[in-house]
């Protein structure tokens, strides 16, 4: 079943044609990566898919489209994402932005729940929770921010970039919780440029050059694909 | 506090010791700390809290102000132990008009970001300036006169002086207009207003409604600066749109920044400092001969910048402060 189908998705920065037509679709219960070279259209696809920027073309939610949904609506529709750069809120407790994740929800013994099971995936938000999001390591502000995107209980999990500006360890850990999400059911749609990685967890991959889908396929298929090693792997 | 019962005694307490030892003009600048105090506070709530910089604060004011004023010529006051309730009335009448503004003010201009909005609210406070300079039925640039104000009545034995009124009138919304911005700002809505600021992308990934809540926070900062307005009103039984010129904005900026952004606290001191500074140094002036008052006013304002560049509380509140204190000494 598919949980997130995008059709001929098109987006325009002013005269720039960033997005031309692109189409995927992630299937329930999978990691699906979008790789490619800065500036090909990954993160504005995931801006497009979370109403960030406006776009045209389908974006389905199980099926619903979100056409004409507001960005803030789209979360208790059951898209969260962890945005490029974290984006933490700095000058707020740990606590405080995990509460922020769940603010389009309102049923607190859930909400609680939730929590609880976010401080077992990452067990470094419970020792911070008091501290300053700004404060806390680059690493540690990843984590929180994907945990924050998972306190909306979200249907689909979009992921930007987390592995942006971290160290080889971190990644990796950062990596086995993606997958260890996933395994719990999650439906993940991660962004990468750390090609090797996003391919090693995903099911399936879709590769974008300058805002179009030029190759899709399995995950180790696309690792062991010629192309996508000259291009991506480093030969 | 822990103990509101005893706070509000230790204020009454204070009014009566301020209204039998001291004489008019300190009384009513003590009334113009505390007109400040809301109007520093409800900014805070904006600027500090928000992140959204308003540069028209005095125009929510002067909004209040006047409707106040207009609405106690057709509901005259009546003399005696009631007026305190008019008194709220009036104040909540302006606040309510000031929201109203301050809602059909945001609504468009709540999109814009940063500068932008700095110059649109500018603009907005020069227009209810200047079409209250040209409305003859609130007397124009002449100024309105004789708003009713506060009186002297007698209670038994007692005499309650016009000040006190006034005082117990302006404490009440600087007490309410403290506890609503306090409260808010530690519930699920206020912490939407802080993601605002944070981070406006992020927040809306978070399923905020960033104009929505930008507006929320805005109208109710014009309601408390409309209270300041109506206060202010009552008070000094005078309206001149001058009073409300840029510089009022500006000044209430003054209070936000050197008290901290987004400390409700700094802004109380702010605001005391501010208004007496310029009265404190007065004296200096006959002394000198020199009017060396801005001069070391605005000395002091560069000096606090400096050395503070947060302001004098950052983001803290007193209490935080004063529970450091307590653990390192104890």
């Amino acid at each position: 079943m598919k949980a997130l189908e995008v059709q001929d998705l098109n987006v325009f920065y002013g005269s720039i044609h960033a997005l031309k037509g692109i189409s995927f679709h992630v299937n329930q219960g999978e990691i699906v990566s979008l790789i490619g070279a800065n500036g090909a259209g990954k993160t504005t696809t995931l801006r497009a898919i979370s109403g960030i920027v406006e776009s045209t073309g389908q974006i389905l939610l199980h099926g619903k489209t979100l056409k004409n949904v507001k960005t803030c609506e789209r979360v208790s529709l059951g898209l969260a994402q962890s945005p490029e750069g974290r984006g933490v809120f700095p000058n707020l407790t740990v606590m405080e932005n995990l509460q922020m994740g769940a603010y389009s929800r309102s049923d607190k013994n859930e909400i609680q729940k939730n929590l609880e099971h976010c401080f077992i995936l990452f067990p470094r938000m419970k020792e911070r929770q008091k501290q300053l999001a700004g404060t806390l390591s680059g690493g540690e502000q990843q984590m929180l921010a994907i945990s924050r995107a998972l306190m909306s209980a979200p249907k689909v999990l979009l992921l930007d970039e987390p592995s942006l500006g971290l160290a080889p360890l971190i990644v990796a850990q950062i990596f086995e919780i993606i997958k260890k999400v996933n395994q719990e059911g999650m439906t993940v749609l991660l962004v990468e440029q750390n090609a090797r990685m996003a391919l090693k967890i995903s099911h399936r991959a879709y590769v974008i050059e300058t805002g179009k889908v030029t190759l899709e396929g399995k995950g180790e298929d696309l690792l062991n694909n010629d192309e996508v090693r000259r291009s991506y792997l480093g030969g | 506090m822990k103990k509101p019962l005893l706070a509000l005694i230790g204020l009454i307490f204070v009014g009566f010791l301020i209204d039998l030892s001291f004489d008019a003009f300190i009384q009513l600048t003590l009334i113009y700390v505390l007109i400040n105090m809301i109007l520093a506070m409800s900014l805070n709530l904006v600027s500090g809290f928000t992140g959204q910089f308003s540069l028209g604060h005095a125009g929510f004011m002067a909004a209040g102000a006047y409707a106040s004023a207009f609405l106690s010529t057709i509901f005259p006051m009546n003399p005696g132990p009631m007026q305190f309730v008019y008194f709220l009335f009036y104040a909540i009448a302006g606040g309510a008009v000031a929201g109203l503004a301050g809602y059909l003010v945001g609504l468009p201009t709540l999109r814009l970001r940063g500068d932008y909005l700095a110059i649109v609210t500018l603009g907005f406070g020069e227009i209810i300036r200047v079409i209250l300079l040209n409305t003859k039925t609130v007397g124009g640039a002449r100024g309105m006169y004789g708003i009713t104000g506060p009186t002297d009545f007698t209670l038994g034995s007692w005499t309650i002086s016009k000040f006190l009124i006034g005082y117990a009138h302006a404490i009440f919304w600087v007490v309410a207009c403290f506890v609503v911005i306090w409260r808010i700002i530690r519930s699920h809505h206020g912490r939407a207003f802080l993601s605002v600021r944070e981070d406006e992308i992020a927040a809306e990934a978070m399923g905020i409604h960033t104009t929505q809540t930008k507006v929320r926070a805005f109208v109710l900062s014009s309601f408390f600066a409309g209270v300041a307005g109506s206060i202010f009103a009552h008070y000094a039984n005078y309206l001149n749109p001058a009073s409300f010129s840029f510089n009022r904005s500006v000044d209430a900026v003054i209070m936000v920044v050197l008290g901290g952004m987004g400390s409700l606290s700094g802004s109380l001191m702010a605001a005391t400092i501010i208004t007496i500074l310029p009265e404190a140094l007065r004296p200096l002036q006959e002394i000198t001969g020199v009017d060396l008052r801005m001069v070391i006013y605005s000395l002091a304002l560069i000096l606090l910048m400096i050395l503070r560049p947060k302001g004098l509380m950052g983001t803290k509140e007193v209490n935080e402060f004063w529970r450091k204190y307590v653990r390192k000494t104890s």
